[in-house]
């Protein structure tokens, strides 16, 4: 569909990104990579919580299948010496395991029934860590979880090199991420959210695929509560809360959910201004507030999110190339895969 | 059960169904089947049940009593996308469609029964071949209803008719034995209307048996085979639409006696 010439410039920003990512570390202080890291955990995050949206279920849960997928993770490895590459696949099997479980009673619900009743099942559970010392460690959580093995010479306890391990399985579960919605599963996920009755009588299982979505989601989101686990050390229950979640919804809004990118872009954008800005001009305690009246401003401005702004500052740009303004030029990007 | 018999036998067969919401009798003891290839009408006047009959019917609500027999095995109270893998497949009132699609994705959707594929296949794009063939099939339905042309036009620009004319497209997509068809003609003028029962005919020639349900007196009576009329969540009259316009139970039902006149 694409013309030569946009294919080069989407391949030559591809190729500038990838060269970006690999350079990144080098240039930034030691605590700076510390939160790149984050970062790029944070972005599977939230990338993984985009998916779960596609069929219009918006949970507050998510961060605890996160913490699912870190405690499995850090016990596996910790409690049973399980290697630490297997324990986190496993731990994010985990995640997807108690997502097939919990679909059974939360998919009787929809919309804000669903919203709700996927808060209190991530409380039971996150509860269930706080209360069982064995095997969870109880308030204090999880301490001394087993670090990611050295490969000969290279320590992945440098955060530089952790970042290269996260940016490689962050970027591979994006590629899978960005196929699966891309593909039918995508497609129907999509026509689950804005005809669920017309996509049933044409024969779609929309329990089956709501189940999909929120396993998938599951999955991805116990595989960066396991990157995460394992790079920090020590996790605990309130790690995994509510306010947490709240960060997850704030950069998915911000950035915008009908595109793929929306969300990196909100993660992005926000934690350049919490951890770069902001800590710069030392306003630690406003912080939240701060960070309130972003997204407040955010939805009363840019209410499609910083997605937004994509399509209008490509309109721009073609619109300067052809000298006097087509602005119809460039269609904006449709919502849904074809 | 010979062949012959087996032939004979109604595609889609009621018995004495009933469904009631808490003390209301919606359905009561409704019989009546739909044989191969016909196009049935299912008429009444408001209340009689017949929406109800119809929502049990495409498993959107399980029976109270009674069975729904599908090529004469019961599948009473199965789900909606079971049934819609087996071939039987329902519209729905007005315009209900995917409306932020293209036209050409609402067919696609439409394709999900014949594109199965596994979802390594889908997420490794193996699944390219079963895909170029749902995409030709949905690409070949649009030409069926005169909306190649729209193809790429999202399903909420299009004009009312056009929308109708889509989600019968949709429908068609899955693959029905049998479609349901939920009042098709509502709120639509002489020429829309018109058209839609020429589509409905083309649906049937296709080898597609339709039952719909429909309050356009004009529209079903020059379309179906045989009418089924309710009242009252019960069987009033059935028959060829002449028999059933000349039924003085049915004048009755529609307009009242001389003793009940107000």
């Amino acid at each position: 569909m694409r013309d030569p010439g946009s294919r080069a410039v989407a391949w030559l920003l591809g190729v500038t990104l990838f060269a970006a990512l690999l350079v990144l570390p080098q240039v930034l202080s030691y605590s700076q990579r510390e939160i790149l890291v984050l970062l790029v955990i944070n972005v599977l995050l939230v990338s993984s919580y985009r998916l779960m949206t596609l069929t219009g279920e918006w949970s507050l849960g998510h961060v605890v299948l996160m913490g699912t997928g870190a405690y499995a993770s850090a016990l596996l490895s910790k409690r049973l010496g399980v290697p630490v590459p297997a324990a986190m696949l496993l731990g994010a099997c985990v995640s997807a395991l108690l997502a097939v479980v919990l679909s059974f009673p939360l998919f009787r619900m929809k919309g804000f029934y669903f919203l709700i009743g996927s808060f209190a099942a991530g409380e039971v559970v996150r509860l269930i860590w706080k209360y069982f010392t064995y095997p969870f460690g109880g308030a204090k959580g999880l301490k001394l979880i087993p670090s990611f093995p050295d490969i000969g010479p290279v320590s992945f306890f440098e955060p530089q090199t952790y970042y290269y391990l996260c940016l490689a399985v962050v970027a591979f579960s994006l590629f899978l991420l960005y196929r699966i919605e891309r593909s039918r599963i995508g497609l129907t996920f999509h026509a689950i959210h804005w005809q669920d009755r017309l996509a049933e009588s044409v024969g779609v299982d929309t329990f089956r695929y709501r189940m999909l979505a929120f396993v998938l989601a599951s999955f991805f989101a116990g595989l960066s509560g396991a990157l995460y686990a394992h790079y920090i050390g020590t996790i605990n229950p309130t790690r995994f809360d509510v306010e947490e979640m709240v960060y997850v919804l704030i950069w998915a809004i911000v950035g915008g959910t009908a595109t793929f990118y929306g969300p990196i872009v909100g993660v992005l954008v926000l934690t350049v201004i919490n951890e770069v800005i902001l800590r710069a001009l030392g306003l630690d305690t406003v912080r939240p507030m701060i960070y309130g009246t972003i997204l407040i401003a955010s939805v009363l401005f840019l209410p499609d999110g910083l997605e937004s702004l994509v399509p209008k500052i490509k309109r721009v740009i073609a619109a300067r190339r052809q000298g006097v303004g087509d602005p119809a030029g460039t269609a904006t990007p449709p919502r849904t895969p074809s | 059960m010979t062949p012959a018999q087996n032939l004979a036998a109604p595609l889609l067969e009621v018995r004495d169904l009933s469904r009631h919401f808490g003390g209301l009798v919606a359905v009561d003891g409704l019989s009546f089947s739909v044989q191969s290839g016909a196009i049935h009408g299912l008429i009444g006047p408001n209340g009689a049940g017949k929406t109800t009959t119809f929502n049990v019917i495409s498993g959107f609500y399980a029976p109270t009593h009674g069975q729904v027999l599908y090529q004469g095995r019961d599948v009473s109270g199965m789900k909606t996308a079971r049934l819609a893998a087996i071939g039987l497949i329902r519209t729905f009132q007005g315009t209900t469609l995917f409306k932020e699609f293209t036209v050409l994705d609402n067919v696609r959707v439409g394709c999900h029964g014949s594109a199965g594929a596994g979802f390594l296949g889908r997420v490794f794009g193996t699944d390219r071949e079963i895909e170029a063939k749902a995409r030709q099939k949905a690409e070949d339905l649009l030409e069926f209803f005169g909306l190649a042309e729209l193809r790429d036009e999202i399903a909420a620009n299009l004009p009312h008719g056009h929308q109708r004319t889509l989600g019968m497209a949709v429908a068609l997509a899955a693959d029905p034995k049998i479609l349901l068809l939920d009042e098709p003609f509502t709120g639509m003028n002489p020429e829309e209307t018109a058209r839609m029962m020429e589509l409905v005919r083309a649906v049937r020639r296709r080898g597609v048996s339709v039952m719909l349900v429909e309050h356009d007196m004009q529209a079903i009576m020059g379309l179906c085979d045989t009418i089924t009329v309710m009242n009252f969540g019960a069987l009033l009259a059935e028959g060829t639409p002449d028999a059933v316009r000349k039924n003085p139970a049915v004048i009755e039902a529609y307009l009242g006696t001389a003793n009940h006149a107000a």
